[in-house]
Order: structure tokens, then sequence, then C-alpha cells
């Protein structure tokens, strides 16, 4: 493949692989994600390249193992193109039925099509289904039209259009301008805002910085950026170089899950990919524009997802935290001007890129634009991964989206953001999602996690549960996380076990305000959060067992 | 583990010393554990000292310092598994493999850890054994998964 060094060629060749792909050919899309490869995937994958050779369909029909769905619940999940037919649990022995029924013959197996189980309303296309149907999608859409490998399909759909816009088109200046009218906010946590925080690297003296895609996902319950950065690798690299180009950065690095080692493949694949077509090294597109990118795995430790310790384990160092008098994007890896952001913030430039501000931020609430991610997880009847619009209520998320609480029960509480995040009672379900409306009620959105919590969990055993896992996975550094945490774990697990004492919460709460002002970095800060938040909705529980 | 592996491993980051990190994260998938020897090895080659290895090994749960069983046994304690009821399946599975996380048991068949979140939340409570997940697993079900194991 020679490389492609103008917006000409590149358009060229897009328009070239567009020729040899008739739209109205059937393709197999098999979902390949995290949740649906537990559910041993391979085997289906397997089991239709077979039956396809066996029937000498492979000018016919093309077979895509892409990246989730979202729908984890029902998987392994199988849809038919161009119909959109939806087949879900899956099993090996499904797929000659599904070839020659449905691939060939145009006919829907009922058997295997979704049944909503309130209504007993049965859907046969994806559009159909409940959960798919009351999603707005523009991240997560394009999981099932490629394969994660092939950067061929990423180009089909649009891909790297947006970076020849930004490189070819725009000053670095105007695509800053654009995302930060955008106003873009990220996704890792903090909800900071993207432009702004690009703006610090880029104004910041030095003439060497640094991007940094932080996949590192420790939020318990969260697997969207996986979803995204596994399913469709190159839009995350995409939004990665408009990001570099607009800061002035030449070197980038993806820091990601050692343990995912799908996830690492396909990474490896993208980059080898985009740098060889020219999207990534010298010169790119012809533009004059030089950017790298280096991958480093994290080492199964929480903390190490935090920027500054994130970026002293890109050193080659124990991920510790510093304080961050003097912020990240000033002074980060090597003392170098570093500008970091999740995988789902990278993911949404190149939609403002190739959109505008002005479709973007049209989407959402007030101060928090954009669809969102959310993994929902826990006592839920649709786990998975869903995408939003910020405004959606966390009533139509759990009920319309996630189908509600199995088993018949009812919903207790939602808890956001995983360790450090906090949860609402069921009383205030109607609240729009929206980073600030939630971070007022002590439950902060985080990277996007919803456990949904049904009327038999014990709150106190949940919150013993969180800062045993921070116990855990504080590095020690400073003394108010390392110690704070250990003492809050003691008085809680002795109130779960109902030997609380008179004055244990107030202690909780001092040790709290203690740990929050003093500890260097956010595990430290808001490790009480949770604690802090059940204590404002569900204090009782607590005091239920102070003798 | 042989001198040629782990030289291989070294070379492919080109004797950066900040790959420490990453070269002690192939030596541990590869081998399983990270033996005396590589880590004098890798010392040497990437010119670290070993005092700084060794803070790096013994920080991250990852790294082990001591063999492996056969089989490695991760129980789920991601927050979505404990509320499906994790913590009683963790009692079951210590129960019949008769170890606790961190360890390994005497015929060097299974170690034992617990493993947060994997993004699997459709499969809670599951048990990934050699990197293979077992969705919907309760205590009874344990045994079942695991006598399937030599």
């Amino acid at each position: 493949m020679p490389r492609i060094d103008s917006a000409a060629e590149l358009e060229e060749l897009r328009k070239g692989i567009l020729s040899k792909r008739d739209p109205n050919k059937p393709y197999i899309a098999i979902c390949a994600g995290m949740g649906c490869h537990g559910l041993s995937n391979d085997r289906i994958i397997t089991a239709f390249e077979e039956e396809v050779k066996k029937q000498d369909l492979k000018k016919k029909v093309d077979i895509r193992a892409t990246g989730c769905h979202g729908f984890c619940e029902k998987g392994p999940i199988v849809v038919i193109y161009p119909e959109q037919i939806c087949y879900v649990e899956v099993m090996p022995g499904d797929v000659p039925e599904i070839v020659s029924q449905t691939v060939l013959g145009k006919k829907v197996i009922d058997r295997l099509i979704y049944t909503d189980p309130n209504t007993g309303e049965k859907a046969a296309h994806q559009s159909e289904i409940p959960f798919y149907k009351n999603q707005m999608q523009h991240l997560i859409n394009n999981n099932t039209k490629i394969d994660p490998k092939s950067i061929d399909d990423y180009l089909a759909i649009g891909g790297y259009s947006a970076l020849s816009k930004a490189l070819l088109e725009m000053s670095p200046e105007q695509v800053l301008e654009e995302i930060k009218k955008s106003n873009l906010r990220g996704r890792g946590g903090g909800g900071f805002p993207a432009g702004k925080k690009w703006e610090t690297a880029r104004n910041a003296p030095g003439e060497e910085k640094y991007v940094i895609v932080n996949s590192h996902e420790g939020e318990l319950g969260a697997f969207m950026d996986r979803a995204i950065f596994m399913g469709n690798p190159h839009s995350v690299l995409e939004g990665l170089i408009i990001g570099a180009y607009a800061i002035g950065s030449h070197q980038g690095f993806i820091y990601t899950r050692h343990d995912t080692p799908q996830l690492k493949n396909n990474i490896d694949i993208a980059l080898a990919k985009a740098e060889e077509y020219g999207l990534l090294g010298e010169n790119i597109l012809g533009s004059g524009f030089n950017f790298n990118v280096e991958v480093h795995f994290d080492i199964g430790i929480f903390v190490s997802g935090e920027s500054s310790a994130l970026m002293k384990s890109i050193e080659g160092k124990n991920p510790e935290p510093r304080a961050k008098y003097i912020r990240t994007s000033v002074r980060g890896i090597w003392e170098k001007p570093s500008n970091l952001n999740n995988v789902e913030t990278w993911a949404n430039v190149p939609l403002i890129i190739n959109k505008g501000s002005e479709w973007y931020a049209s989407i959402g609430t007030e101060r928090s634009k954009g669809t969102k991610l959310i993994s929902l997880s826990g006592n839920i009847v649709n786990t998975g991964v869903a995408e939003v619009p910020f405004g959606t209520t966390i009533r139509e998320i759990i009920y319309d989206i996630g189908g509600g609480i199995p088993n018949g029960k009812k919903l207790k509480a939602v808890h956001f953001g995983g360790p450090m995040g906090g949860s609402i009672p069921e009383s205030y379900l109607d609240t729009p999602l929206d980073f600030d409306e939630l971070a007022e009620l002590g439950a902060p959105i985080g990277a996007g996690s919803m456990l949904v919590l049904d009327e038999d969990t014990n709150m106190v055993d949940v919150i013993r549960f969180f800062l045993d896992f921070l116990s855990n996975e504080s590095c020690g550094k400073c003394v108010p996380c390392r110690e704070g945490i250990r003492q809050m774990l003691k008085i809680v697990t002795n109130i779960s076990e109902g030997n609380g004492r008179e004055g244990d919460i107030q202690l909780l709460e001092e040790i709290s305000e203690v740990a929050a002002a003093a500890s260097l970095c956010a595990l430290g800060k808001t490790a009480s959060d949770p604690l802090l938040s059940t204590l404002r909705y569900f204090r009782d529980e607590y005091e239920a067992n102070i003798k | 583990m042989e001198n040629k592996k782990i030289d291989r491993i070294i070379n492919k980051y080109q004797g950066k010393p900040n790959s420490l990190i990453q070269v002690l994260l192939e030596i541990q998938s590869e081998n399983h554990w990270l033996p005396k020897e590589a880590l004098d090895r890798v010392s040497k080659k990437l010119n670290v000292p070993l005092s700084q290895i060794m803070q790096i090994a013994t920080f991250h749960n990852t790294f082990s310092l001591i063999p492996k069983g056969r089989h490695e046994v991760h129980v789920c304690t991601g927050s979505s598994c404990h509320v499906r009821g994790s913590t009683r399946l963790l009692d079951a599975v210590q129960e019949l493999i008769g170890i606790r996380p961190g360890e390994t048991d005497s015929d060097s068949k299974f170690s034992l850890d617990t493993s947060n979140c994997l993004g699997c939340c459709n499969l809670g409570p599951e048990i990934i054994v050699d990197g293979k997940h077992h969705g919907k697993v309760t205590p009874a079900k344990a045994e079942d998964v695991l006598k399937n194991y030599e």
C-alpha cells in the first residue's frame, strides 16, 4: 500500500475502497467485544467462517468480527446486514441455519430474535429493540460496521476525513477554537473542558510536548472505553493526532490495560496500518506535520489511571501521584507539557471537526454537551454499554434502555463513578445525566459506570466494599490517604457487622474531611465520596447498627 | 527462563531504561513469574539498579516473585460481581482448592487471585481460569468449572 500524501489521494483511496464494495452484499457482524468474548464468541466466529466455506459463499457474504455492540447481556450478538436483523444469545449450533435461512433466504428465525421480557413483544431488527431504540449513538454505532483490524473499513465509513480537514484546511488555532466552542468536557471523570486543557498545554513553555490517551479504565464496572478503543481504534487515534496538531505535539502515548490482549492487539494493528498509510509518522497527509505514538501498559494498579501517576509509569517508574500545584498539562512526562485525555474524549474529536462545534453543542444540556457512553452493571436486566445524550434522565437509562431491575425487585440506589463516586436514591431518578447536576447531588458521573442496586442491597456493605478496594489500591505515598482510608474502613466494617459505637459517624465525617483536604491525588481526596453520599441519603442504615 | 528469551524481550525495547515496566510485564506474561536470575539480567542489560527493579516488582500485584501454579484462577471482585455475590463465590473457590488469594497450592496446580473488574459485567459473578471466562458461576457451579483442570 503506497502512503497517502494529500487530501485528494485520501479521497481517491476511499473511493477505490467503496467502489469494490456492494452495499447490498450481505455481511455478518459478530460481536467480538469483551462481554461476548467472555461468552466464547470465538466459537461463533469460527462456526460462521466454516459454514461460509462449506457452502462456498466466500464471494457472496462478508464476515466481520466487530467491536462491542453494547448489548452485552444478550451476547453473543450477531447482526445480519443489510437488513440489520439482530440475533441474540447465538450458539454455534444456530450458525448453519442463520446462513441458509437468513443470509441467503432472507427469512427471520423467530427463535433467535429478541423478546422483551416485560411485554413479550418480539423485535427482529436492531433498531426496534428497546435497548438500542432509546439510545442516541454517534460513537458506538460504528462498531457494528467495521472490523477493528481493518483500516479500510474505517476509511469506508469516512474515517480520517476529520484529520485531513484539520491538517490541511485548518490552522492549529482554528482546531483548538472549534474544540473550545463545542464545550467538550473530559470523559475520564473530572469533566474538565478539553479545549481549555489543550490550550494550557499549547501555551505552556517548551518545544517538546506530549499527548496521551488514558485507556487505563480502572473504574469498577466501567467498560465503555474498551468497547470504543477495541471496536474502533482508529477513531481514537484520529482524535489524538488532531489534538496533537492543535497542541503542537509530535509524540503521543497510549496508556492501556495489560490484561486485555484483544485490546492491545487491535491497537497495535491500528498503529501499524496508520503508519503504513502515512497517517502517522513523518509529513502526515503531506501536511508537514509529524507525529508518532508509543504504547505503554498499566500493571493492574488502580492509581495508575490518575494523570500524574500515569505519567510516572510512562517514565518507567512506579505510578505514584504527585501534588498538582502545577498541572500536568504544563509539567507532565519528563517535566514536559503533557495533555492527557480519556479514550472517549479523544473519540469525540473527529466528530466535532467533521460536523462542527455548533452541531455538537446542540446535543445535551446547557453545560454538558454531546453524548455519553454509560456502562450499566449490577442489579439490572440489560448489562451493557449504552450511548445517550446528556440530559437523558437516569430513570430513562435504567428502565427504557436497561430494562429495569431483575427478579421483580425494586430499585434502591444508583451508584455512579465507581469507588470514588456516589449513590443517589430512587427518589432522584428523574435527575438528568449532567456533570454538574449529579455532582451537586454528591454522585459525580465519573467515567460513566452506573452500578444499579436493588432493594436487597445493604448500603453500608457497599461502602465497606469500596473502602476495602481503595485501601488496597492506595499507593501509600501520602498519609491522609493511606491511613485515612484504613481507619474509615475499620469503622465502616464495625458498623456493617453491627458493632458501631456512638460517635462513629462524626468520626467518619472528620476523617473524610482531612483526607479530602490533605491527600495528594484524587484517590485520597475523593475516597470518602461514596461514604458521604450514603451518609446523606441512607444515614438510617448506619444509625441502625450503632449501639 | 532462558537468557536468550530475556534478551529478545530487552532488545525489543532497544535497551531504553524507561521500558523497565514493559520488559518486566513481558517476562511476567511469558514466564508467569519473575525469577531472580531474570531480574539480574534485566538490571545488567538495561543498566537499572536491582533495587529500583525490586521497587517496581513488589509494588504491583501483577508481578509475582514466586512461581505460579499451572492454572491461574481469578475471581472477579469488581463492584457488579460483588453485588451479585462474588464474596460467597470466592469463599467457595477457596474451600475447593484450599488456598487463599495470592497463594499457590502445594502441587503447583492452581494459583488463586482476586481481580478487579475486567469489563465483563454481563457474566458476573465470574471466574477466569487462564484467561478463559466462566460466567454466572454460583458457589455450587464453581466445582464443575474447576474440576476440568489438571
